[in-house]
């Protein structure tokens, strides 16, 4: 599975994303969030506060207890600020 | 027509006014948002998921298509670094009608800041930080659910 950040989740990290296989008890975006923080400092500073972050599967926004399924790709970033 | 650019070069209004106004509509309304000198800011920075981000726009524009029976829309977003004073984004819409571009123009602004991924950072002399996301652009997109 692909994962891409963007914005300050992105600087925290110290990546433009990377390719993980999450245990199978990783079940939703919110699961993913929670296993990924225990990655790095980064990962868990970037991750602190769930709320504040939004996600994507398969380029298109979803709630963060929506299921994986069968992502190719999940980004994580915080609420967008476009216009 | 609908005609979507997201890039890093500057937004010739000009050359989008002849292509909006080619379509043959009666009418073409428009917007621009230009980067706001508010509290020193000098550079405004745009970040966006390639991929995702035009078929963001693309929605947006399909869905006033069909709202308003649109004959064309164009959204041009600028990415990259942004001076103030300088256009960050573009819309047009054209319809036969003036209240229905209008509208479709209104529309096609207030929704591409909810459901488009761009994130924006300030610079202001050394400091740079990330915009947050103001309530008022949630109300102003959601005006428009129905």
């Amino acid at each position: 599975m692909d994962i891409l950040y963007f914005a300050w989740v992105r600087e925290r990290i110290g990546l433009r994303g990377e390719r993980v296989n999450p245990p199978t008890e990783v079940v939703s975006v919110a699961d993913l969030i929670a296993w990924l923080a225990s990655r790095s400092a980064g990962h868990a500073a970037a991750f602190a506060d769930p709320a504040r972050l939004r996600a994507a599967i398969d380029q298109r926004f979803v709630v963060l207890d929506t299921p994986l399924g069968r992502a190719r790709e999940v980004a994580l970033f915080p609420p967008v600020t476009g216009g | 027509m609908i005609r979507i650019h997201v890039g890093p070069e500057s937004i010739d209004i000009a050359y989008e006014m002849v292509r909006a106004e080619a379509a043959g509509a009666g009418a073409v309304a428009t917007f621009a948002g230009v980067v706001r000198p508010d509290d020193g800011v000098t550079i405004l920075e745009l970040e966006h998921y390639p991929g995702m981000t035009e078929a963001a726009l693309e929605a947006v524009a399909r869905t006033a298509q069909t709202r308003w029976s649109l004959v064309g829309v164009t959204i041009v977003h600028r990415v990259g670094a942004i001076r103030a004073g300088e256009r960050i984004v573009f819309v047009a819409t054209s319809a036969s009608h003036r209240a229905a571009a209008l509208e479709a123009c209104a529309y096609c602004i207030d929704r591409l800041k909810t459901d488009a991924p761009f994130w924006k950072r300030e610079t202001r002399g050394s400091d740079a930080r990330w915009v947050e996301p103001r309530a008022t652009d949630d109300a102003a997109a959601q005006r428009w659910e129905r």
